[in-house]
């Protein structure tokens, strides 16, 4: 770890109309760390990573990133600067296999000149495609078209998808939401083993305690838009407010209640 | 490349299907061979729709680029004196490929319904301008005088006829090099997410932007082409809404299967007006709404899928 | 002066049958996501059966208020009739395909739409000038106008007050309210979409040929006619944000006014001002200028 952080979050601001969904985040990420981000629904931490990577333009303060201002720049600038994220809902070219998802990923990753204007293939990018299928446990299903996958390893995927291009830094969005329970644990063994290999700087959302414990160096705990607690998860973890405000929340029902729920969708 | 392109199974069809309607036009009679000349224009356009109905967007006003391509033909003729083949073709696909560019820094931020309203609203500003300026013909239009190749000025339409096929089997090997290139191999992945596409680190506004330039100046070739057949060019028939409406019914009827399909589908569209006029002169919107019901219901794919029933027209799907 | 009165008073009677005809469409697009190109349809089958049954009741000696009943009843059967009949034949198949691709099922529709009315109608025009004959007309500041025109006002305003009132007052208001800012939520909580889907149809087929049926006396009810109707409620309701009805009314409004303002000092620009205005709002607010709130989608 160096003492310059690779990601590096000054006051953030962020409001829908009256709905306030970050205020004043500060957080500073040294590389290398992996941070979990805990909170209920609403509590900000999608639009944290959405501003973050530039989905959502942020209503005030600076995100710098490897010292370079990227407040408000556009995804795709962001992922240039090595910075990319995965998704709640996988975002995955459903109507293609796995094999042509990574490839178009690939592709994309790797073009210059004038690639984009050939046809795709050669032999380089088929083993990368397989080395990368092998790594993510995705040979078995390489010709399912998307569609058909499981939720876990659509997840993949879509992790898969992220990495290929080889970021400094990943945000993983609830990178086990809506993945049965017997499947967390081994999605999550290996992303991180493969993220860890890379030496990637990683940040997710997770909702499952056990998983937060197991594989941060520290955790931000988010509430109506604001971290409460930044802490190794051994402290995060039994502080009272984190229990009462976080904790106690994920037992509820994963639906969105009916406050936060409107809110956020009337402005988003 | 060029091995890349003569190696490739629908630009030898495609070649071998033209030079077959080639040989066909020195027997055939001349109704039939102009029909084929109208289908083979609005097939160069109907090509350009398809280029964007792969991503999953529809322009409903491609009349703007067909008619800026007739117009082209029609006013270097008017102002500049302009006769030859070649140079009306290249005015007619210049003019629109400046209007496309243009106008794509605006359309590439819309989609679906908005894509198509908002090209609708730009070909009918067009429509408005031309019906109402006397300068540029008004409803009347102009008539297109006679097409010369290098200064010769051949008899009858075979010529003409020829050259027009020859612009086709281009633009068609041009278009089926860029589907099978890795920008148009993404066309898939953009209209299924472009979200992930923007986080893979590329510009889907730019991808767009480059489609829909090709696409008009597909249309406005086909315009050109269109003019020259024709020999007069006007509003009604070159740009208001009902041209663009046909486009885009070709467009699904044929389907988007292959840069061939639009031509068959176009050549068809032509043959069926021209019988349907005569034997029920009534109904030919009725045919056109239910075919495009028909279509839409039972047959996805359009005509083209028909074809890919047969062994030889599904391999070129895994060209 | 004058020539300012009756450019504000055409631009008021056009706006309004705009209005009734474009609250149709955005309802139907609101709730459905369907673009009902077919809205034309309706609209011209409303002006045909009001204006063939106004002249069979004047031929019967009927007397000429009656022709209002036929007016409202043309609107409701056809808008009810070719609804039902659609959303189950086309609509009902098509629910989980693309946008566009429903766009262009209810184009299919309407070719078929125009082609049956000249197969049923014939291509001779039709005329049913009795109701506005009877009502005579008024001077006002200076200018002739007719009455049954001016009851257009009435009608446009009952129809935004009662849409506004079905949309905020009643239960089924509030579920297309629902329906219309998340559909898939709605489904969740268990709103049935298909039911609501079949009555927001017909509703708005209802609208689109009261605005046909409404307009029947005014004009010569001919093959083609409704085409200009119809792309410019579009342009109405792209103006004010599809799905919503002060949109409409707002879209109306700007329309009409600048329709009546260029043909009577314009005339070269008519149709042009109008989508140089539409393509200006697009370009400045994709969603048009009072497009509904969405959820969000990541």
């Amino acid at each position: 770890m160096t003492d310059v952080p690779i990601l590096s979050v000054k006051d953030l601001q962020k409001s829908f109309g009256a709905v306030t969904a970050a205020k004043d985040i500060n957080v500073d990420i040294p590389a290398g760390q992996v941070v979990g981000v805990i909170g209920a629904n609403g509590a900000g931490k999608t639009t944290f990573v959405n501003m973050v990577t530039g989905y959502l333009k942020p209503s005030g303060g600076t995100i710098r990133f490897r010292g370079r201002d990227i407040t408000g720049i556009a995804p795709r600038l962001a992922v240039h600067q090595g910075l990319t994220r995965s998704f709640q809902v996988s975002q995955v070219f459903m109507t293609l296999s796995v094999r042509q998802n990574l490839l178009s990923a690939l592709a994309l990753a790797r073009r210059k000149g004038g690639a984009l204007l050939r046809p795709i293939a050669g032999p380089e990018l088929l083993a990368e495609c397989d080395a990368i299928m092998a790594r993510y446990g995705l040979t078995d299903v390489a010709e399912h078209e998307a569609s058909a996958l499981s939720q876990g390893s659509r997840k993949l995927l879509d992790i898969a998808m992220a990495v290929v291009s080889g970021p400094r830094m990943l945000l993983l969005d609830e990178p086990t939401s809506g993945v049965a329970a017997e499947e967390k644990f081994a999605i999550m063994d290996t992303v991180m083993s493969a993220l860890k290999a890379s030496g990637t700087t990683v940040l997710f959302i997770e909702h499952d305690m056990e998983i937060v414990e197991r594989y941060v160096d520290r955790v931000l705990a988010f509430f109506s838009g604001e971290v409460i607690c930044d802490a190794p998860p051994a402290r995060a973890l039994i502080d009272p407010k984190v229990r009462e405000l976080v904790i106690g929340d994920t037992r509820a029902p994963t639906a969105p209640t009916a406050a936060t729920g409107q809110a956020e969708a009337a402005y988003a | 490349m060029l091995h890349a392109i003569l190696s490739d199974k629908t630009v030898r069809l495609t070649a071998l299907a033209l030079l077959a309607l080639a040989a066909a036009g020195l027997m055939l009679p001349a109704w039939v061979v102009n029909n084929m000349m109208f289908g083979l224009a609005r097939g160069a356009a109907v090509l350009g729709l398809l280029v964007l109905w792969r991503t999953g967007l529809m322009s409903f006003g491609h009349g703007l680029y067909f008619g800026l391509g007739a117009y082209a033909v029609a006013l270097s003729e008017h102002w500049l004196g302009l006769s030859d083949f070649a140079l009306r073709i290249l005015a007619a696909i210049l003019v629109a490929v400046v209007a496309g560019f243009a106008l794509g820094f605006i359309l590439r931020r819309y989609r679906d319904i908005f894509f198509a309203m908002l090209s609708l609203a730009f070909s009918m500003v067009l429509y408005g301008i031309l019906v109402k300026t006397e300068a540029l013909g008004s409803t009347d239009g102009f008539s297109v005088s006679q097409t010369t190749f290098l200064g010769w000025a051949p008899e009858g339409k075979q010529v003409l006829f020829t050259a027009i096929i020859t612009v086709c089997l281009a633009l068609a090997v041009l278009v089926q090099m860029y589907l099978r290139s890795t920008l148009g191999r993404l066309t898939t992945a953009i209209r299924d997410n472009e979200i992930r596409v923007e986080y893979l680190g590329y510009s889907v506004a730019r991808a767009i932007h480059i489609k829909y330039v090709i696409s008009a100046a597909l249309a406005g070739g086909a315009g050109g082409m269109m003019a020259m057949a024709l020999g007069q060019v006007d509003p009604d028939s070159m740009v208001y809404w009902t041209v663009s409406g046909e486009l885009v019914f070709i467009t699904i009827m044929a389907g988007p299967g292959s840069v061939l399909a639009p031509f068959i589908g176009a050549i068809i569209f032509e043959f069926l007006r021209t019988y349907a006029f005569e034997i029920a002169p009534h109904a030919w919107q009725l045919i056109v709404g239910g075919t495009l019901l028909l279509i839409i219901f039972f047959l996805p794919g359009g005509i083209w899928s028909l074809l890919e029933r047969i062994p030889f027209f599904r391999r070129l799907r895994h060209d | 002066m004058q020539l300012l009165f009756t450019i504000l008073l055409d631009g008021l009677v056009y706006a309004s049958y705009l209005f009734i005809v474009a609250a149709g469409l955005t309802i139907i697009f609101g709730v459905m996501k369907i673009l009902n190109v077919a809205h034309g349809g309706f609209y011209a089958w409303g002006a045909y059966t009001a204006a063939y049954f106004i002249g069979a009741a004047s031929e019967m000696g009927l007397p000429d208020w009656f022709a209002f009943l036929i007016i409202a009843g043309s609107a409701l059967a056809v808008g009810i009739v070719l609804g039902l009949l659609i959303e189950r034949i086309v609509l009902r198949r098509l629910y989980d395909h693309e946008e566009i691709l429903i766009v262009l099922a209810t184009f299919g529709v309407f070719l078929i739409l125009e082609d049956l009315i000249l197969l049923i109608f014939g291509v001779n025009p039709y005329f049913a000038y009795q109701p506005m004959v009877a009502l005579g007309s008024v001077e006002m500041g200076g200018i002739f106008r007719d009455v049954y025109s001016l009851t257009l006002f009435g009608v446009a305003l009952s129809v935004a007050a009662g849409s506004w009132w079905m949309l905020t007052r009643t239960r089924w208001g509030k579920l297309i309210t629902a329906v219309i800012h998340d559909r898939e939520m709605a489904l969740i909580v268990g709103i049935n979409v298909r039911r609501l889907f079949v009555v927001t149809f017909c509703a708005g087929a209802v609208l689109g040929a009261l605005g046909g049926a409404y307009i029947a006396p005014t004009v010569s009810v001919a093959p083609g006619f409704a085409v200009d109707v119809i792309v410019l409620s579009f342009a109405v309701v792209v103006i004010g944000g599809m799905g919503s009805i002060p949109g409409a009314l707002i879209g109306a409004l700007l329309v009409g006014l600048l329709r009546a303002l260029a043909v009577h000092k314009l005339p070269e620009l008519e149709l042009f001002v109008i989508f140089l205005v539409m393509s200006a709002v697009l370009i400045v607010r994709p969603e048009g200028l009072f497009a509904p709130a969405k959820a969000r989608k990541i």
